[in-house]
């Protein structure tokens, strides 16, 4: 496969995947919003810049930290590089210069998704029902991922696609998780605990999962150990690694042996690794690191196969 | 019950005659839409809309912000062609275009046809457009050609000319294709009613054409584009997919040991043919334009020495030129001892005195381009010029009598075309693509183009233009 056409495959499944992640974010933080006796000290208003590293730009165009303002700013916001608006916009634009190594049925869906959030845009946020748009959101990205397993080709070209998913998929879980137990360092409420575990989990889509394999209230630790050590949760770091690990040993060709070399490391960090080893280390100090890694394996990839000459 | 307007008596209509009966091969389509709810087509039009804009049919306009994907307006009335017209057609376009192929070879090589002085060396070798670095080159099957767009429009007799002939890059035959199925995904029933030759296969006959431009076995075929910002862009990559092909840009190609590389994944790849869509100018800036940032160094002398095939050949400009059109005839006449099917546009050369006079005297008739111009630039009207216009393009062409040619004022046949007011009268032209590889192959059809505004005939989609479904019929009863 040409070398540009797998980086606009790669970077638009990782828009993609950021949009999604990126509602899922902002959906919990809506729902904590509606909850002020349990964010007492905004913390899990300021999440979502945290973890996006948006500080900056969000306070140069905006005076509070509220709600609509933060809908405005990742929803519909073009100043906001990690905007919905923004990556739907990147993802449509990765797609539109390939759009013939995708099957129409990809394209179409994702030019649709492109858009209505134009349509949407051009109307404004005022009046947005804003669960009804993370719903959206995330609906168009299981569409559009569902388009792109019943019907691209089970060849490089939808090694590519998956590969940007899941580097994606890990960068984003390992940084809601990051801060999140940061916020939720010091709290001995046990009902505030509820409500936050609860929200994180639904945040990655993993309520159910947490049920079915501890059957209790979610707590600190396990709730740590699903995301980051179980393979079985489908955004979990370890299930995102493992995939990085399986598409990468299929892409055809000799020249990806350094992120082979890396993924397989992390992998087995995960694989072997215990969640009181992680504590032990330090949670903070362990996602960083992990995020560090990650970030190494995205840029050995783009050495290997997207810039290759 | 839609209002539909006549034709107008003096215009070939291509489905009404002027007292508003429809013509013998229009006949179900007429019976159906007059029996048809006008509710239901203008359902089905917006309908088309919605479809083309999702599946992102549309063309660039440079110099717009964002809007800068437009639709080209697809129109829903059938063009229809009847059997026997199109074989007449296909004949006629055979015979052309083995002809110009013929005549490309020649001039670049053993140039029989100026040493018979049947065209003015100087008229070949001093254009722009001959390339002098294609001299001796020999092509695989002597095929310069591979692609070519034969423009037709009919007069106001209903015969058939040839405006020009399309040799270099000539584009809108994914229109083509896509208005076909968006025809059928629309109104399934008109598709029982008459037998519709069918054009799905114009891609896979692209790739086996394109196969066969080259010796190698199994050759590597890729499309080449500018790019996404390209005009044509969509058409260059719906090619490509439906071709099953790389679709490359200038920077993923590079040369080396006399070879063409495209830089992919698993490394460097060969690449045995490339069907660019891509001025000559912009190929490689070794040999064209040092300026130009566009091309793929070195790509020219590797073509040269056989190591890539590029359709079209370098250097086919010359033949659709327009102070080359009016010899194709001779062309025929000479290459292929047979008289030509179909008639060029009568035109007069402004270089022979005799030609000069009768233009000078005739110039409120006629229409007069400037032999290199495009775009309706440097050119006359006469029937829509003011006297002093007249006047000074008289001693523009006294001046410079080789610049010039002239040719009568046509008048396009009309089509019936939705429009405000109902289904009105549009001129139209028709562009079939022809396909040279071992055998010439071209699908029934072509792309029907459409002067959307009222006695316009301009179809170009840039100056609002639309297309139309074109369908040539099975049947030879019609």
């Amino acid at each position: 496969m040409l070398s540009r056409t797998a980086s606009e495959l790669y970077w638009m499944s990782r828009y993609l995947e950021r949009a999604e992640n990126t509602a899922r974010m902002l959906d919990v933080t809506n729902s904590m919003s509606l909850m002020p006796q349990i964010d007492a000290d905004n913390s899990e208003l300021i999440a979502p810049l945290t973890i996006t590293g948006t500080h900056e730009p969000y306070l140069a165009r905006y005076e509070q930290i509220n709600m609509p303002n933060l809908l405005e700013f990742f929803l519909l916001d073009e100043a906001n590089p990690s905007s919905i608006y923004n990556c739907i916009r990147g993802a449509r634009d990765n797609a539109h210069a390939v759009r013939g190594r995708i099957s129409g049925e990809v394209w179409e869906s994702l030019n649709t998704t492109w858009l209505e959030i134009k349509a949407l845009r051009k109307r404004g946020i005022a009046g947005l029902d804003a669960v009804a748009f993370f719903d959206w959101v995330k609906e168009r990205s299981h569409q559009v991922r569902g388009a792109t397993f019943g019907t691209i080709l089970r060849s490089d070209t939808l090694r590519f696609i998956r590969l940007g998913t899941f580097i994606e998929r890990a960068d984003n879980t390992a940084r809601i998780l990051d801060v999140k137990y940061q916020v939720m360092k010091e709290d001995e409420d046990p009902v505030r605990e509820f409500y936050r575990w609860n929200a994180l989990l639904r945040s990655v889509g993993a309520y159910e999962a947490y049920q079915e394999l501890y059957k209790q209230s979610p707590t600190r630790d396990q709730v740590a150990e699903l995301l980051i050590l179980r393979s079985e949760v489908p955004r979990s770091l370890r299930a995102s690694v493992e995939e990085v690990e399986q598409l990468l040993a299929k892409i055809e060709g000799d020249t990806g042996r350094e992120p082979r070399l890396l993924t397989a490391v992390q992998h087995a960090k995960l694989r072997f690794g215990t969640i009181g080893d992680l504590f032990a280390e330090g949670l903070h100090d362990y996602l960083n690191q992990f995020l560090h890694d990650i970030n190494a394996i995205a840029e050995s990839i783009h050495r290997a196969y997207l810039e290759a000459s | 019950m839609l209002r539909i307007h006549n034709p107008s008596p003096d215009l070939y209509d291509e489905m009404l005659l002027a007292d508003g009966s429809s013509r013998a091969h229009y006949s179900p389509f007429w019976q159906w839409l007059k029996q048809t709810d006008e509710k239901h087509i203008q359902h089905k039009r917006e309908e088309a809309d919605l479809l083309f804009h999702r599946v992102g049919i549309t063309f660039n306009v440079y110099g717009e912000q964002d809007g800068a994907e437009r639709l080209i307006p697809f129109d829903n009335v059938p063009r229809i062609i009847p059997a026997s017209e199109w074989q007449m057609l296909d004949r006629g376009i055979r015979q052309r275009v083995t002809a110009l192929n013929a005549f490309l070879h020649d001039i670049y090589h053993e140039q029989h046809i100026l040493k018979a002085k049947v065209i003015p060396a100087e008229q070949v070798l001093a254009n722009d457009q001959y390339q002098p670095c294609m001299q001796g080159v020999t092509l695989h099957r002597r095929i310069y050609a591979h692609i070519t767009g034969v423009d037709l429009i009919r007069n106001n007799n209903g015969d058939y000319y040839v405006l020009e002939d399309n040799l270099r890059t000539p584009s809108g035959v994914s229109y083509m294709l896509e208005n076909r199925k968006m025809m059928m995904r629309l109104y399934p029933e008109l598709f029982s009613l008459q037998r519709i030759a069918p054009v799905e296969r114009y891609p896979s006959l692209l790739l086996q054409t394109l196969r066969e431009s080259t010796p190698v076995d199994n050759p590597c075929v890729v499309v080449l584009t500018p790019g996404r910002f390209n005009s044509a862009y969509f058409e260059h990559s719906f090619l490509a997919q439906q071709m099953g092909v790389e679709l490359v840009e200038n920077a993923d190609l590079f040369v080396k040991n006399g070879r063409v590389f495209m830089r992919t994944t698993a490394g460097p790849r060969q690449i045995d043919v490339i069907y660019r869509r891509i001025d000559d100018a912009y190929l490689d800036p070794l040999a064209f334009r040092p300026d130009s940032m566009l091309g793929v160094p070195g790509l020219l002398s590797v073509y040269r020495d056989g190591g890539v095939v590029l359709a079209n050949a370098v250097g086919t400009g010359v033949a659709d030129d327009k102070s080359i059109y009016p010899y194709v005839p001779d062309m025929i006449r000479f290459y292929l001892s047979e008289e030509p099917i179909l008639n060029n546009v009568p035109t007069w050369q402004c270089r022979r005195p005799s030609e000069m006079s009768h233009v000078l005297a005739n110039l409120p008739e006629l229409v007069v381009k400037e032999v290199h111009g495009a775009g309706g630039y440097g050119m006359l009207i006469g029937p829509c010029a003011t006297q002093q216009q007249l006047a000074d393009f008289a001693e523009r062409i006294k001046a410079r009598p080789d610049n010039y040619i002239a040719q009568p004022t046509l008048s396009l046949s009309t089509c019936p075309t939705f429009v405000e007011s109902g289904v009105a009268p549009r001129h139209i032209d028709l562009r079939p693509f022809v396909l040279t590889g071992r055998e010439i192959r071209l699908v029934p059809g072509g792309l029907t183009r459409v002067a959307l505004t009222e006695g316009s005939l301009v179809v170009n989609s840039s100056q609002g233009g639309g297309t139309k479904d074109t369908w040539v019929l099975e049947d030879s009863l019609c």
